[in-house]
């Protein structure tokens, strides 16, 4: 990195010397996000404490052309956050107030650090902010905006980019705009909209605006057993064809049941096949006649047996067992790969059946855990990587799930984000006009390419100038010469 | 005609050093008035591609009219839930991020656009986003169009999120004379957990009504729960129409107020007829035909409150920039994107905030 004392110095005297990290063993911390496979060490960590640090680091970064990546939680599950070598990574965890609970107009101002789960407790209990990615005790909510997070209740109520009207914005050459507001339809493009799921590539967020909205009345929760995940799967397409629209449903397959049972001991079927998590959320009245209309389409679509939680607890057991697929899969497997992929609903039978029989040729065990709704697939691939050979035969079965997935007209990625990890698969998804029109965005935002280079796209791009306006070329004017 | 042979229209266009005026139906002939030397429709680009019952989505072309996509897709028991006024086509309802009184409970037409293509004056067609309901592969460019009034492109097809058509509907009416006690009310009710299907008021002649509708087989009953006292009426349909015919004028000019539900009652009392959404703090201001200064006053009045002219007769248009004042760092951003997308300024140039 050259200039980089010069740099470094820079960076204490925005940031104070105490926050500015050079020491190998200090940087080894911010290695890795969620994602444990990938590995880099930044040149300097940087934790900055209000948005005026994070422009100050910015400019600085942008004078000594070095490139930087933003860091929220790190619990991020593409590789987002893995820093550049011999970059800066600003960590914005010390950003984390509440700037306005504005109640009165359902918005909530807040820096980058705050984390999800705070949001709704701030709000709470008359309001929550909906997106509630399993991670929200930790995960950020300008990590939320870079990843345009989901979760188990985005199929009702939507994703992190539905709930955000405002941002302010430290841009790539450390100017900081304030795009959007509280109002909705302010005139101009709508540049928060796409700021949202950027993750990372057009610059920081240091003060989000998001809308809150009424606590639902009441909440009804049942767990479904069937035998197999296809029969499930014609239960979800029942209750969705019926008009419903539950406030979350989840499915988990034998091996994920059993995982989670080591966790949560909820003491569920030891027959089951798969077990379907329905939740329906809303005004009382609406909310019992539609959940025994749930209860009659499970038992229609052949469900073995069908449990209604009686009271809190309970449904705090059936979603322990949801919430506890990833972390204990780590117990009846040493390794694991985690997909994101999403299909069209329908899809669904084939796509199990191909998973299954992938699962069999590759002699990999995977667990199927997944966003029922919305068709959002988290196969777990099961691998031990200290058998040679096997990690890179989990992620090559892994590749071939995302094709599959691809191949029934669905994406490669429904909440996690493309990351480092993903963006070998983005030609599989979009052709290069389409790549090259991401491109034209990301240059508007940061031509010089410092802002969390090497993610997304799937290979490096340069950012040209822009064109000037047209001038006819004397050549052409004499029918010499044509454009291309 | 196809996606790419309006592609190929562009690149002609741009090479010559021709402006062209992107158009759908011609139903919102909102924005500043610019010159140009020809015009792109997206007419011909009128077939329903796919729809997807059991995912609930749809591809369509540009220039289908949303009239008759919603006729397809009600045969399914399914909506796009958005019911702007008029009619137009479902390109022009994403290009110019129209909206209805569906808007309180299913947001924009933004967060109903699951993927986008589009055609670009460098002469490709560009996609982005997905046809399933949950995706983050790629820059959302779908936001980015919602609202872009043709300047950095003409989107030729979108894919869409259905929603299931209410079997029934209920709407309590509950009467005001005072814009302010209007406005408490209707806000108060946006802080309870209803789900109410649609939340507006509307004002005129110094009396207005709050009007919240409840859809499904327990609607007639919430609507009861919800406003205590108020009119309860089944067959509702007539009132949602004279909500929406408020977001348009023939003779007047229309002013789109993008308040808070805090600034929702100053906004209602700004102007002689007002319909609005109390939730989302937008509302649609009818002022006399003609008159300049009646719509500098408004804006005044609701400083700093975004004022956009809709319609509006032409010496109004011609007089005063519709989208009124930007910030200027955001103005400059938007500018960077216009470059990037349309360099020599060859889609409606000048239509949009800041001469773009």
């Amino acid at each position: 990195m050259d200039g980089s004392l010069d740099l470094v110095e820079r960076l204490r005297a925005a940031c104070g010397a105490q926050h500015v990290l050079t020491d190998h063993n200090q940087l080894r911390t911010y290695e890795s996000d969620g994602l444990l496979q990938y590995r880099e060490l930044p040149a300097v960590a940087v934790l900055p404490a209000n948005g005026a640090e994070v422009a100050a680091v910015v400019r600085a970064c942008h004078a000594a052309g070095v490139p930087w990546v933003a860091r929220g939680s790190g619990s991020g599950l593409s590789g987002g956050a893995l820093p550049v070598a011999d970059g800066v990574l600003i960590i914005l965890s010390r950003l984390r107030r509440i700037l306005e609970v504005d109640l009165d107009n359902q918005r909530v101002v807040c820096e980058p650090g705050v984390t999800n789960l705070a949001i709704s407790a701030a709000v709470g209990p008359s309001h929550f902010f909906p997106p509630d990615p399993s991670s929200q005790v930790v995960c950020s909510i300008g990590g939320n905006v870079a990843e345009n997070s989901g979760g188990a209740h985005c199929f009702k109520y939507g994703f992190t980019t539905n709930y955000v009207c405002g941002l302010e914005v430290v841009l790539a050459d450390g100017s900081v705009v304030q795009l959007g507001g509280k109002e909705l339809d302010r005139p101009g493009y709508d540049l928060h909209g796409v700021f949202v799921g950027s993750e990372g590539t057009l610059g920081i967020a240091t003060a989000i605006t998001v809308r809150v909205v009424p606590a639902p009345e009441s909440v009804r929760t049942l767990v479904a057993f069937f035998e197999t995940p296809g029969r499930a799967g014609r239960a979800v397409s029942d209750i969705v064809a019926a008009g419903v629209v539950p406030g979350a449903i989840e499915m988990m397959d034998r091996l994920t049941i059993d995982a989670s049972e080591q966790m949560a001991h909820a003491g569920w079927p030891e027959d089951a096949g798969a077990a379907l998590l329905v939740e329906l959320d809303g005004p009382e009245r609406e909310c019992d006649a539609r959940f025994e209309e749930v209860r009659g389409l499970c038992e229609g679509a052949g469900a073995t047996g069908v449990v209604v939680a009686r009271d809190g607890a309970q449904r705090d057991v059936f979603w322990k067992m949801r919430k506890a697929a990833f972390p204990a899969m780590g117990r009846i497997s040493p390794h694991y790969y985690v997909q994101d992929s999403v299909i069209p609903r329908t899809r669904l039978p084939e796509v199990l059946d191909r998973i299954d029989a992938l699962s069999r040729e590759y002699g990999l065990q995977v667990g199927n855990v997944f966003h029922a709704g919305d068709g959002n697939l988290h196969p777990l691939v099961c691998y031990d990587g200290h058998t040679p050979g096997q990690a890179e035969r989990a992620e090559e079965l892994a590749g071939e799930i995302v094709l599959a997935c691809v191949r029934a007209g669905g994406s490669i990625t429904g909440e996690h984000g493309v990351g480092i990890d993903k963006k070998r698969y983005m030609p599989k998804m979009f052709a290069e006009p389409d790549l090259a029109a991401f491109q034209k965005l990301r240059c508007a935002f940061d031509p010089d390419g410092l802002a969390n280079p090497g993610k997304v796209m799937p290979t490096p791009r340069l950012c040209g100038e822009v064109p000037g306006p047209y001038r006819q070329h004397p050549l052409e004017a004499a029918g010499l010469a044509e454009r291309f | 005609m196809t996606a790419e042979d309006v592609a190929a229209a562009l690149h002609d266009a741009e090479r010559a050093g021709r402006r062209l005026r992107v158009r759908g139906a011609g139903t919102r002939p909102w924005g500043r008035p610019a010159p140009a030397d020809g015009e792109v429709s997206t007419a011909p680009l009128d077939a329903i591609v796919e729809h997807n019952e059991g995912d609930l989505t749809a591809v369509v072309q540009a220039g289908v009219p949303l009239r008759r996509a919603q006729e397809a897709f009600a045969a399914a028991g399914q909506m796009l839930a958005v019911d702007p006024p008029g009619g137009g086509t479902i390109g022009g309802l994403v290009a110019t991020g129209d909206s209805g009184p569906l808007r309180h409970r299913y947001h924009a037409v933004r967060d109903l656009v699951l993927g986008v293509q589009v055609a670009l004056p460098d002469g490709t067609v560009a996609r982005a986003g997905s046809k399933v309901i949950k995706n983050v592969a790629g820059y959302d460019l779908a936001k980015l169009l919602c609202g872009s009034f043709g300047t950095l492109g003409v989107i030729t097809e979108l894919s869409l999120r259905l929603h299931p058509r209410p079997p029934a509907t209920a709407t309590a009416v509950q009467r005001f004379d005072d814009p302010h006690a209007l406005a408490g009310a209707a806000t108060s009710l946006a802080h309870r957990p209803i789900e109410a299907e649609a939340l507006d008021v509307a004002w005129e002649g110094g009396e207005g009504s709050l009007l919240a509708r409840f859809a499904g087989g327990a609607a007639a009953e919430r609507a009861r729960d919800a406003l205590p006292g108020a009119e309860v009426i089944e067959d509702d349909e007539a009132l949602w129409e004279r909500q929406r015919a408020g977001q348009r004028s023939s003779g007047g000019t229309v002013v789109r107020v993008s308040t808070t539900q805090r600034g929702l009652g100053a906004a209602l009392a700004a102007g002689p007829r007002a319909v609005g959404r109390a939730a989302a703090g937008l509302v649609w201001i009818t002022l006399p035909d003609g008159d300049l200064r009646a719509v500098q006053d408004l804006r005044e009045r609701l400083a700093p409150a975004p004022c956009v002219v809709l319609d509006a007769p032409d010496a109004v248009r011609d007089a005063l920039d519709p989208w009124g004042e930007i910030g200027r760092g955001e103005l400059e951003l938007m500018r960077r994107v216009k470059a990037r997308f349309d360099p020599f300024g060859t889609c409606n140039p000048g239509v949009f905030v800041g001469g773009i």
